[in-house]
Order: C-alpha cells, then structure tokens, then sequence
C-alpha cells in the first residue's frame, strides 16, 4: 500500500520550505503573462458598454481604425442583440502602443437603445419588475426545494426558537493580475498563449476547439500567475479576442482586462439572503430549519450556498432561487457558496444558544458530528481564551468594546485523477518533474520539488520543477477546488518511486547487492546491510551513460483524502462611537491532512483567513439602480483588506493523518461567522448583514437604544 | 461630442486628472469615482497632435533614451518602453494592477523616496535616480528586504511582491527600527489580495534586524 511514510522518517515532507520561485519572484525576474513582451507586440483592448441594459443598434468602427498605429478593430457583438450588464463586450481593438489603444477605443462609435435594468435584487424581485431574462419569470430561476423529516414535528418539539434573515454582499475577486493573455500565430495552424490562467489545459483545449486546431497545436504558458482565486479558468471572451485580432494581424497581441473589467466581468462571489426559522431542544438539539433564501450571479445562475451547513438538523425544508439582475455573470470563488452559508448558520447556531442560555461553544458540540472540529474547538478555544468572552454580550465597558466569537466550515479537496507526470533522472545527476499542472501562488512548484527530493534523497533546490505549460503534453487539472496538491501530489510521488527504482535496478549489480537492500541516503545511496557500500548520488547516476530515467506516475487513492475541516475564532474591538470594528486576533484551526509545505500552508492559511475577513468587514458591490453601473469597480471604493486591517493571526495547521488534503479554499469559510458573532459579543446587538460597516454598526446600535 | 458618445459616458480624462493635481500626490484627492471610473474616458481627442519629446532616465544606474508623449507614464516606459535604438527597457518588475494610485503594485523608488510609477509621468522622472526593484539587489547579494521575504514566504502569486519589496526597502531606509505598528502605516499604500501580510511584516521586522 502506498503510503507517505511517518513524519519521523520524513527529511523534507511536512517541514516549512522556502518556496522556489522566491527569489524570481523577490527580484521582478518573475514573468506573469501580463509582463510578457513578444517582439513587435500589440496591444489590444476591448470597448466594453457602460449601460446595463440595451439593444446594439451600431457600431461604427471607422475613425478607430483610421487612427494611426491601430492596427485591428472586431466587433464582439452583433448589431441586434442585447447587452444585459455594464462592461459587456462590444469590439476590440489592437494598436502599437496601449495608450492608442485605448484612443482608439473612444473612437468606436455605438448607436445604442437603452431597455430597463435591473441591478439589485430587491429591484429584480419586486412586482411589476422589467423581466431581463426571458427564461426566468419574475426574474428568478425555479425554486430548488429540499425536504427532510417532518419539518411541523420538528418545530412541535423545539423549546426555543429564532426566525431571522441573514445576508452576505456580492463579493469580486480582485485579483491582482487582471485576466488575460498575450496570444502569438507562429503560423495558421500553430499558437502559443501566455495565459493568466488557473487551468493550462482547459485554455489550451478551448483555443484548439475554437479555431478547430490539433490541441497540441496550441501551446498555453502560465509561468507565474498573479491571483485567480477560481475566476480564472477558460480564455473568456478577451482570450478569443486576443486571438483573433493576433491572427488579422500577424502580431503577436497582449490583451489583459482593465481593474474596471475586472470587477465588472470577471467574476464574483454571489450574494446570499436566508429567511431562516429555526428551532432546538431544550437539552440543545437542533431540531427544525426552515429557510427560503435567495443569491443572484448577475444575469447568469449559480447562486447556491448550503443551508443548513455544517450541523445536522433532523427536520428540515429550504427552498432557494436565483436571482437575475443586469449585472456580470458569478464565477467561483474560493469556496464557492460556503462563507456566506458558514456566516448565517453560524450566527443562527449563536442566536439559539443564547436563547437557551447555553454556552455557544457547548450548543456546538452537541450538534456537530465532525470529530475533527470537536478536537478543533477545544485547542482554538484555549488559543483565543474562549472563556475572556464577555458572558453577557456587550456588557463591556468604555466606547471600545471586545468580543469574541467562533465559526465552522468544511471542504472537500481530496484531488482526483487526471494529471500525468514525468521524473526524469539524468546522468549527471540532474532530476527534472515535469507536469501540466500552475503555480497560481499556492506553491505546487515547491511541493513537487519536496514529493521529488524526499524520495530521491535531494534537496527542492536540485530538482528543476517545470509546470504551466502545456507544451510537453502532460495534462493535469485546473487548479479549483483545492483539488491542485491532492491531485498532483500522489502522481508526483509514485513517479519518483518509480524512477528511483530504475535507478536502483541499475546500479545494483555494480554495488553487488539486491535491488530491494537499496536505499537513498542525504546524496547518497547505500545498501542497507552493509552501509560501507555508499555511493553518492552522482556517482550512481554516472552509470547511466547516454541514457535517462524517465518515468511516469499514477495517481493513487491511499496517497489522500478529501474533506477538511476548519474552526476559527475571533476576537474583535467594535468603536461604539465610530461603529468602525477592528479585528484583534483570529485563531484558525485548519484540518491539513498531510501538509507537504508547512510553511506554504501557513501562508495559505493566513490568505484564506484575511480573504474571509474583507468579507466580513470590508467587501461589497455596490449597483447604483439609477444608472445600472457598479459604482466601485475600482480598489479604493471596493475596498480590500489592507496592511491596516490585518489582527494577529494563529494559523494552525491541524494535521491528523498522513494523506494529502487541498487548502486552498477552506481557510476563508468561517472567518465571517467568527467576526459577526465577535461583533454580537462585543456589543450586544446582531449584524445579520456583510459586511459590518461602520453605518450597519452605528444603525444597529441606535435601534438597540431606541 | 456626438450623443452616442454620450450614452458610453465621458469623464475627466486621467490627463486632466493629473493636471488638477499634480504628480506623485496621489492619496489625499478624493475625486467621484464615477467621474474618473470611465475607462473609455478620453484620453485624447480626436486630431489631437500628439507631442512626444525624447527624454533621458537614470534607471537602476543606467541611462536610458526614450522618447515619451506628455502622457506617458514612468511605469509605461518600464514595462513597454523601448529606448532610442530599439531595445525593450523590459522592466516588469513594477506591475500594472490598478493603474491609479491605489495599490502599490508599481511602486519604485525616486531619489529613494518610494513613488507609485503609475502615477508619475515620464518627463517629471528626468534627472532623478529611479530604483526598480530589479534595480534593488547588488549583483547575486539580495537587499536584506528581498532575504526576508523569500525566508518568511512574504509570497504568495507574487504579483504584489515588488511594490512590497520596494516599499519596505523605501519605509526602512526612512525608520531603520520600524514597529509592527510603524510597517503597517509604511506598507498601508500596498494591497496583497493573496494575503501575504502577515509574514509580510515578520519579513521586514527581520530585514531591519539585518541593516
Ligand atoms: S498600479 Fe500604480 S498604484 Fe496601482
Ligand atoms: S502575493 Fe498574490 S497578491 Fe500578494
């Protein structure tokens, strides 16, 4: 059985390695697609709508393209159809230099007849709306009902019971590097893309089906990768764009959305509203749920959140729909539908425990099935200092006042098959792992040089790790889900196996031993009966001449494990005067399975968690129903967390098992449910909306008086 | 202006932008976001002649030509610039990420004062020394900012990681023994959407050991 052996044995494995695009990346040599400077390049931009709703009646192109130095204008929609959000492509543009460009742009002429817009929900659900998708009457997908129990038992045997609405914010994805790709024809029939992707393959496979090319026929990069956090998958309208005007042109084009395309096009994080009844049992069952909630993902679907999440009820009914509005479509992100179901279970999990004057920590634990997040509560709470919180919430004094809450999560991340790889073994002692997988920032490049070096007896930095690029024809999985480590990791580690064993078939007769009483030392390999027979590792793969070892690996079950349970507890300061809150502390407690990096996991870790807490606090689209624009689709309006923001955080990275588990996502599930119920315990009145902002503080407080 | 144009929306153009406030002070203008949020915003009108000058720039010590338009920004000549006899100046280092003073991914230093390059045009970098932070490290010795990063993985994508770099470098050659609360103010003009700060803040806290 395949195994990743005990820590104790582990040399590398599970210890805290520096990454290896490090100094790349500390020194500006780091090439993201958006660096990539192709000799006599384009650059392409796209003319995008700036209403939410209407008719493409024309689109006069001609001064654009008379505009010197441009060099292609297409259009991107037809004459006739409909533009449904702001930021909609209408045409694009390649000219020699950015800014002209971008004059270009302005040059296009678009002959519009404006429709009614919806662009909040409120405006989208109410009677009498303007319906924007002609599929979805009222504007809202058919409810998706589910029903368990006896949901009028239920709520016969609950002692106490909370009828609440919980709502969370449409979040954007702001990552860093926007979207994009810079396309290259080397002739008709062959591309190379740099791609800002999360997916190789999946671009490659795209750009082939496309332009009906052999697959292998189109080579997609990913180098480095500046942020994707699951919005980066397929080309997108402006990948295809890209390639198009490459094509007209001759040129190579380099075309990567603006921070205003960005929020408006490329992703976001639905909303969230439950109108949750809920009941529990004296002794502290939960014992009836009743929701019927509501998200919207723009014009398009995929609202979805879990509810109830995470705790068991017996009796239960939930009814959910989609909601349309004139606005970008959704696209995962980071745990897609699990924060915002986390923020409003666990907020209703602390509302019914204090109804029966139970500690919400205990109401908790006899709810929740997990044994993983049982040992979690108990080693987060002692972190936090559980018992500082105040035992009647607000009851502190002074305009500053301290809380502190709890909030859950889990994810799956138990990778899967797909990725194929390659060890090879050279003579003068050289050792490459190639693979199609992308170093998206999580560190796969550096957890494959541990995979590889703990098996070879090596160190990261002996072993060239080439991934994001398609072009030696080893696929591997878009990197979502937290799927990256778990599916590459087992097909990494059986392929060093294996290539170890080659090289141990032949240096066996040279060391005149078994091949099986071969081991590998720090450098060396010994045989294990007589340790006066070592060589270095040099010196054994010298023996191999002309020839390397080149193997491949396979993906093996017993290697990993899906389902990552997650804790964490916050600790905030709410100024009752400014209404601003400032979390202090989060302590996260992070079920990791096996955690190949531990000081990558960590970094991932500390991400999640202050993703979690932009969330809570900062994050929010704001649609302007007037206009139908976004009204902060830029990064001072649309605010991230920042140096200023950041608590301490303990990130602990709870490791119960010796498989292979994906982090990537569950770090930033219960932050938001840690800080609302910080936030209650701090000041004794409930913010059942995200974020927090100081207005919803201020506004809460004044009710609570009044 | 035609209504068509109209309907798209028009704002003050970035040039005006710069022009109403001047280079390099960026954070304190507060300007309706819905004004300057166009990005179809005109830059130029058309027929508009577009002067260009040839200039000089002391990049990490070296002199560059290049030849700019009155808009052109540092940060353009950096990343897309080309130099008089046709070279790419290629330093990509800086990164374009919000494209207005707002996120400190293309941060360099002037005269070793930390500037967003985004913000500053061409022709006011002439005659000041600009530091990239491909300019930062002494041959194959990093700058102890950029050990410490790579120590405390102050990285994740890396796509913030140079304006970090830079502005740390920046914030210690001003306060040689910053506190945590003293970093946090010096790097608040960098955002790190992977969340990197708080090894970010080990990272410095140990550079400055080191100077
Ligand atoms: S790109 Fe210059 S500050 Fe954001
Ligand atoms: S490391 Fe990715 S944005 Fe900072």
């Amino acid at each position: 059985m395949a195994s990743w052996g005990e820590a104790s044995e582990s040399r590398l494995i599970g210890k805290r390695i520096n990454r290896l695009s490090g100094k790349d990346k500390v020194t500006g040599k780091a090439k993201y697609t958006f660096d990539i400077n192709r000799p006599g390049m384009l650059y392409g931009r796209i003319l995008r709508s700036e209403v939410a709703h209407a008719t493409v009646m024309g689109v006069d192109t001609s001064e654009a393209e008379a505009l010197p130095g441009v060099k292609a204008v297409i259009p991107l929609i037809e004459i006739g159809n409909k533009l449904r959000y702001q930021g909609q492509e209408i045409a694009a543009v390649a000219a020699e230099t950015d800014d002209i460009a971008k004059d270009a742009i302005r040059l296009i002429h678009v002959d519009l007849e404006e429709l009614p817009h919806v662009v909040t929900e409120a405006d989208a659900m109410a009677e009498g709306a303007p319906q924007i998708r002609e599929d979805w009457a009222g504007n809202q997908s058919e409810p998706n009902i589910r029903e368990d129990g006896d949901l009028e038992a239920g709520f016969a045997e609950a002692a106490v019971e909370v009828e609440a609405t919980y709502s969370t914010a449409v979040q954007t994805h702001v990552c860093l590097e926007t979207h994009g790709h810079v396309v290259e024809w080397e002739d008709e029939q062959n591309l190379t893309v740099w791609a800002s992707t999360q997916g190789v393959f999946g671009v490659r496979n795209d750009f082939a089906q496309h332009f009906e090319l052999p697959a292998n026929q189109v080579r997609v990069i990913t180098e480095h990768m500046g942020g994707g956090f699951g919005s980066k998958f397929g080309p997108g309208i402006e990948g295809r764009a890209a390639a198009e005007l490459s094509r007209i042109t001759g040129k190579a084009v380099k075309l990567m959305l603006t921070r205003k395309s960005e929020h408006l096009v490329a992703g976001n994080r639905p909303s969230m509203t439950q109108n949750v009844r809920a009941g529990a049992t004296r002794d502290g069952r939960l014992i009836a749920y009743d929701m019927k909630g509501h998200g919207t993902g723009g014009i398009s679907s995929g609202a979805g959140f879990q509810a109830p999440y995470v705790y068991h009820v017996p009796n239960l009914r939930t009814e959910r729909v989609n909601v349309a509005v004139n606005a970008g479509n959704q696209r995962a992100m980071r745990a897609p539908g699990h924060p915002q179901a986390s923020f409003a279970m666990d907020s209703l999990m602390d509302e019914l425990a204090e109804k029966l004057g139970m500690n919400p920590l205990e109401f908790r634990r006899i709810n929740d099935a997990n044994e993983v997040r049982q040992a979690q509560y108990t080693l987060g709470a002692q972190e936090i200092g559980w018992h500082r919180r105040n035992s009647v919430p607000g009851s502190g004094t002074g305009v500053k006042k301290r809380g502190i809450g709890v909030g859950s999560g889990l994810w799956g991340g138990g990778g899967g098959r797909g990725t194929e790889a390659r060890v090879t073994i050279n003579a003068d002692g050289t050792v490459e792992a190639v693979t199609g997988t992308q170093d998206i920032g999580t560190g796969v490049r550096t957890v494959i040089a541990i995979i590889v070096a703990e098996e070879l007896g090596l160190n990261t930095t002996d072993i060239m790790v080439k991934v994001g690029d398609s072009g030696p024809g080893l696929p591997s999985g878009g990197s979502g889900g937290s799927q990256t480590t778990p599916s590459v990791a087992p097909v990494i580690k059986t392929a060093a196996a294996a290539a170890k064993q080659k090289l141990f078939e032949r240096i066996a007769p040279m060391l005149e031993a078994p091949i099986d009483d071969l081991r590998v030392g720090t450098g060396t390999i010994y045989v294990v009966s007589d340790r006066t027979k070592t060589i270095t590792w040099e010196q054994a793969t010298g023996q191999l001449g002309m020839e390397s070892i080149s193997e491949g690996g396979h993906w093996d079950e017993e290697l990993r494990q899906n389902g990552a349970a997650g804790t964490q507890f916050a600790e905030v300061e709410v100024d009752t005067e400014t209404g601003a809150v400032r979390a202090i502390k989060i302590v996260a407690v992070q079920d990791c399975g096996l955690a190949i990096n531990r000081l990558t996991t960590e970094s991932q870790i500390n991400g999640g968690v202050i993703m979690g807490l932009g969330q809570a606090l900062l994050e929010e689209r704001f649609m302007d129903p007037y206009t139908g624009r976004m009204l902060n689709a830029n990064l001072e309006d649309y605010k991230v967390p920042g140096t200023l923001e950041i608590p301490e955080i303990k990130s602990i990275v709870f490791d119960t098992h010796r498989r292979v588990t994906g982090v990537g996502e569950p770090p930033c599930i219960p932050t938001p449910g840690a800080i609302a119920n910080a936030v209650y315990n701090a000041i004794g009145v409930r913010i059942r909306e995200l974020p927090i902002t100081p207005d919803r503080v201020l506004t809460a407080l004044a009710e609570k008086k009044a | 202006m035609s209504d068509k144009e109209k309907k798209q929306g028009t704002s003050i153009s970035r040039r005006s932008f710069l022009k109403g406030v001047g280079t390099g002070t960026v954070a304190a203008t507060v300007v309706p976001s819905v004004l300057i949020g166009s990005e179809n915003a005109a830059e130029a009108q058309a027929g508009d002649a577009i002067s260009t000058a040839t200039i000089q720039l002391n990049i990490n010590e070296k002199m560059y030509e290049v030849e700019v338009e009155a808009r052109t920004t540092l940060l353009t000549v950096l990343r897309d610039g080309m130099d008089t006899s046709g070279n790419n100046v290629d330093l990509t280092g800086a990164k374009l990420i919000c494209d207005r003073g707002e996120c400190g991914g293309c941060t360099v230093m002037v005269d070793g004062k930390s500037v967003y390059a985004c913000m500053m045009l061409a022709i006011d970098a002439q005659g000041k020394k600009i530091t990239t932070v491909e300019g930062l490290a002494n041959g194959d010795d990093l700058h102890p900012v950029q050990e410490a990063f790579i120590k405390h993985d102050a990285l994740m994508c890396g796509f913030c990681t140079p304006g970090f770099v830079v502005s740390s470098a920046a914030l210690l050659n001003e306060n040689k023994q910053p506190t945590l609360e003293e970093i946090k103010t010096g790097l608040s003009g960098n955002t790190c959407r992977c969340g990197t700060y708080p090894f970010i803040f080990d990272a410095v806290k140990t550079a400055s050991r080191k100077m």
